[in-house]
């Protein structure tokens, strides 16, 4: 059964801005972040990557790395031991240990540029770096396939041969497609044959990398007696201690992973890559402290980017303004080992509409570039642009205003999204709403100055959000001071708010809350920061701690007041009965005589967490004569559920809006017919800086998620999704022409204006 | 005369107002000086080719990418560092205007985004918005979309 609540509306500390307790560090250097950590002894790892996008290892020859002065250790796939085929939960991907194992160390082929072959540890950095490149790898190389279509073409490659694909059911052998799945409801044809204008369009997109501005780094101590400790920048401890035992083949217990800063991940930094080669490496040193550092080329061509792919897209509408069905072929690249979020965007695409019929069909497909990851709303970004594109050249076919044919068709509560499951509350109508009353969309675009034209696109997206498992510990001190432990990794200000929720609770101010991250020996086990859980599922931890605290604290005062507990009121920090009462941080003091210390500690595991929705609004200039692209006004309209922390809750969203803005206009794996990344620097890699950005203007609104006592909802993801279908539709509008592919890049926009 | 390259510069430079004399290796950079060598680590690694500027730091009151400046070159000269912007009196106004206006979220950006933004402020203490992008475009962010980071200079220029 899921708890539904009927959310508070009288807040003192929730929807407050208090600075974070972890902001002075981070203001002032002190923070330690995974690069930052030293331990005495400590030596150096480094590794060398493969040259070619498929090939197969025909020999390793590790001899003169091994007779140099400062190596302590060579590894190689060899000293790996054999794990099977096993999957587990890693946050917002599913790992198989096996083919996890062969991607952070390639067995017997290298499925991409960057592969790692072989590692070293050595005395400093520079030795091991040197070390490395003596390491001699003599490959046969193979023919690369770097895009879904030359990966399901016949005869194409084989990627992974020891890969069983799963077609619709059917075990497929000798295949790069991974899966086909699908979902589908209703009767498809009869629902098209109603329709007075059906379109269907394909578009491509590339793949795209999480940005996170920290490289992935682990340090490694694998102690005599078999326990191992690790430090590694990460969005969940927990998923660090499951992949590394797993990968190296030990219990879980026997690793303990330290909590340090991580410095973004974006979804990237909930798979392993470096801790188990450290971990091995420190063994065969014979227990010296490893620490690996990557560098940016490895973090571009060997670290999870988001899939690019083809996604086909049929929509039927009325000339009423219904809509009567949609079909679409989600075709996403998994990279070099399966594994995409085709199936996460399967669940979003057609999620903002209450559609008759759909049809959804999923293809997950190797290609020989590195393996996807999770990043931001995995999956609903590529799925965005190709519904919403569609959705507004219907529009513009039939005349109907943008906003209303969206607000006539929306997703709400009892909508069913097109894998079966029904919406609870939802807020997509009053975004759609607030979109449509907003300054933004009600203000004329202006005149381009000469050279120029102006365009404006909306665009909407779903998310589903994630609840899983998270621990809260409080303990109260004599002076009313809340000490918290939390399991989750703060990436954004989520210390503050999940113990903002705490205070609420217990009617304290925040800053009397001190939360710390402990290591997974310290604390219960908390999933990843990922899949805008945390604040929501976190933050219900110490929700549900603080009241077993006050329930504690009732059960110690009726002792004091010689009352039953159940005679005691609790609210706004105030406990009285009977014309007596006491604050919360006055009894503190207290308790010495009700039998000491009081603490409390909560897991919690709510299955389901309540969606997000957002509709978005850009305004953009063309430059006709180069092609440039200017994003000028840009509003995020999103339902937060409720904002624990506006400013915080504000800054996913800007965040997310500049990503997407990146991924529509720059960003781009730009491969070369040798399937290499020709562009693998933040130089050729072109996010956006602040210079190309203008401020992000956002609209909040709090449709309370009815499965949290505070209405709150996730909202780090959703964000990331409207902005391409929202920007390329504004290029449209500047531009006369439709654009199906990603990034629109000033090339693009100029070979589809040749001559206008 | 033969010439050899020596396996070590020995280099006397002024960190925060502190001196330090050290033996660098000649491939070292002032990056690696500084976190590796002087424990300062609040300077950050992000790229080590000059491009997202989380190792931004001071030298001689010039902004430079610290990975891509050796530390032997810094001999003689004065180098400042996140860790010397707040004083005992306390955090520097944009310090306090990062925490005030939540320009930080995973942080690892923010001492390079700080000292390059001092830097600004020490020659121009009003500079317009386009201004402060403009300067800043040398550091990436990739949480914030730079909406808080411009809003927080743009606050601290006016105190």
């Amino acid at each position: 059964m899921v708890a539904t609540y009927d959310a508070k509306t009288d807040y003192k500390v929730v929807g407050t801005n208090p600075i974070r307790h972890d902001g002075l560090d981070k203001v002032t250097g002190r923070a330690i972040y995974g690069g930052d950590v030293t331990v005495p002894g400590l030596i150096w790892g480094d590794v060398i990557r493969s040259p070619h996008a498929h090939a197969r290892i025909k020999s390793i020859d590790t001899s003169a790395a091994e007779a140099m002065d400062g190596v302590y250790a060579v590894l190689t796939h060899a000293d790996f031991p054999v794990v099977d085929e096993r999957e587990i939960e890693a946050g917002e991907d599913i790992v198989n240990l096996k083919r996890d194992q062969s991607n952070i160390m390639a067995d017997d082929k290298v499925h991409y540029k960057g592969h790692v072959v072989a590692a070293v540890a050595a005395v400093d950095r520079n030795t091991a770096q040197e070390a490395a490149s003596k390491i001699r790898v003599e490959y046969e190389v193979l023919a690369n396939v770097s895009d879904v279509d030359a990966a399901m073409a016949e005869n194409a490659p084989i990627i992974l041969e020891s890969l069983v694909g799963d077609h619709l059911g059917e075990d497929v052998p000798n295949t790069n497609i991974a899966r086909i799945f699908r979902h589908e409801f209703g009767n498809l044809e009869q629902a098209f044959a109603k329709s007075d204008l059906v379109i269907e369009r394909t578009f491509s997109l590339s793949m795209v990398h999480q940005g996170y501005i920290e490289p992935h780094n682990a340090t490694v101590i694998w102690a005599e007696d078999g326990n191992i400790t690790v430090w590694s920048s990460t969005q969940g401890s927990f998923g660090v201690r499951a992949q590394t035992a797993g990968m190296i083949g030990v219990p879980e217990t026997r690793v303990k992973v330290n909590y340090v800063e991580i410095g973004g991940g974006f979804g990237g930094k909930t798979k392993v890559y470096l801790a188990p080669i450290a971990a091995l490496l420190s063994r065969k040193s014979g227990g010296r402290p490893v620490k690996l550092v990557m560098d940016r080329t490895s973090v571009f061509e060997a670290t999870g980017p988001a899939p690019g792919g083809k996604i086909r897209m049929k929509v039927g509408v009325t000339r009423e303004g219904k809509v009567t069905a949609a079909d679409t072929d989600l075709i996403f690249e998994s990279g070099g080992y399966p594994g995409s979020a085709v199936g996460a965007a399967a669940m979003c695409v057609f999620a903002c509409y209450n559609w008759p019929a759909s049809r959804i069909t999923g293809y997950d497909v190797l290609v020989n570039k590195p393996k996807s990851a999770a990043y931001r709303a995995p999956g609903s970004p590529q799925a965005s642009f190709a519904i919403e594109s569609v959705v507004d050249e219907i529009c513009e076919e039939m005349g109907f205003d943008k906003i209303q044919f969206r607000l006539d068709n929306a997703a709400h509560e009892g909508t069913r999204r097109g894998d079966g499951v029904q919406f609870p509350r939802v807020g997509l109508e009053e975004c759609l709403r607030a979109a449509r009353d907003s300054d933004h969309w009600n203000s004329p675009l202006g005149d381009a100055p000469a050279g120029k034209a102006r365009g404006r696109g909306i665009a909407t997206a779903y998310w589903m959000n994630g609840g899983g498992k998270s621990t809260c510990d409080l303990m109260l001190q004599d002076d009313g001071t809340v000490m918290m432990n939390e399991g989750s990794a703060d990436i954004g200000g989520t210390r503050v708010s999940i113990a903002m929720q705490a205070a609420e609770v217990l009617g304290i101010p925040a800053e009397d809350i001190r939360p710390s991250i402990p290591d997974t020996d310290s604390i219960g086990f908390t999933g990843v920061t990922g899949g805008s859980r945390t604040t929501y599922a976190t933050g219900l931890a110490a929700y549900t701690a603080a009241h077993l605290l006050v329930d504690e604290l009732k059960d110690r005062l009726a002792n004091l007041w010689e009352t039953e507990s159940g005679k005691i009121d609790f609210a706004d920090g105030v406990f009285s009965s009977d014309g007596q009462s006491i604050g919360i941080q006055e009894l503190a003091g207290k308790l010495d005589p009700t039998g000491g210390p009081v603490t409390s500690t909560a897991s919690v595991n709510p299955s389901s967490a309540g969606a997000a929705y957002a509709a978005h609004i850009c305004d953009l200039e063309v430059d006709l004569a180069t092609g440039k692209t200017d994003v000028i006004r840009y509003t995020a309209v999103q339902d937060v559920g409720k904002a624990v922390h506006p400013q915080y809750a504000e800054g996913q969203i800007q965040g997310g809006v500049v990503q997407g803005i990146g991924w529509a206009l720059n960003e781009e794996y730009f491969i070369t017919d040798d399937g290499a990344m020709a562009n693998r620097s933040f130089l050729d890699y072109r996010m956006p800086t602040s210079l190309d950005m203008p401020m992000i203007d956002t609209i909040m609104i709090e449709v309370p998620n009815p499965l949290h006592p505070y209405g709150v909802r996730g909202v780090g993801e959703v964000p990331i999704c409207p902005p391409l279908s929202a920007v390329v539709q504004a290029i449209h509008g500047a531009t006369g022409k439709r654009y199906y592919e990603l990034p629109v890049k000033p090339g693009r926009i100029l070979e589809a204006t040749n001559g206008d | 005369m033969t010439t050899t390259s020596p396996s070590m510069v020995h280099i006397k430079t002024t960190v925060n107002g502190q001196v330090h004399e050290l033996l660098v290796p000649p491939y070292m950079s002032l990056l690696d000086t500084l976190r590796e060598l002087i424990g300062l680590t609040g300077t950050k690694e992000g790229c080590l080719d000059g491009n997202c500027g989380a190792c931004t730091v001071s030298v001689n009151g010039r902004i430079v990418d610290s990975c891509l400046v050796l530390g032997a070159e810094v001999d003689g000269k004065e180098v400042d560092t996140i860790e010397g912007m707040a004083t005992p009196e306390g955090l520097h106004p944009l310090q306090q205007a990062f925490l005030e206006e939540a320009a930080l979220q995973c942080g690892i950006c923010t001492p390079g985004f700080l000292v390059a933004a001092k830097s600004l402020l020490d020659n121009e203490p009003s500079p317009s918005e386009g201004r402060i992008r403009h300067w800043l475009a040398g550091n990436l962010c990739r949480c914030t979309g730079y909406d808080k980071i411009v809003r927080a200079v743009q606050k601290a220029s006016t105190q």
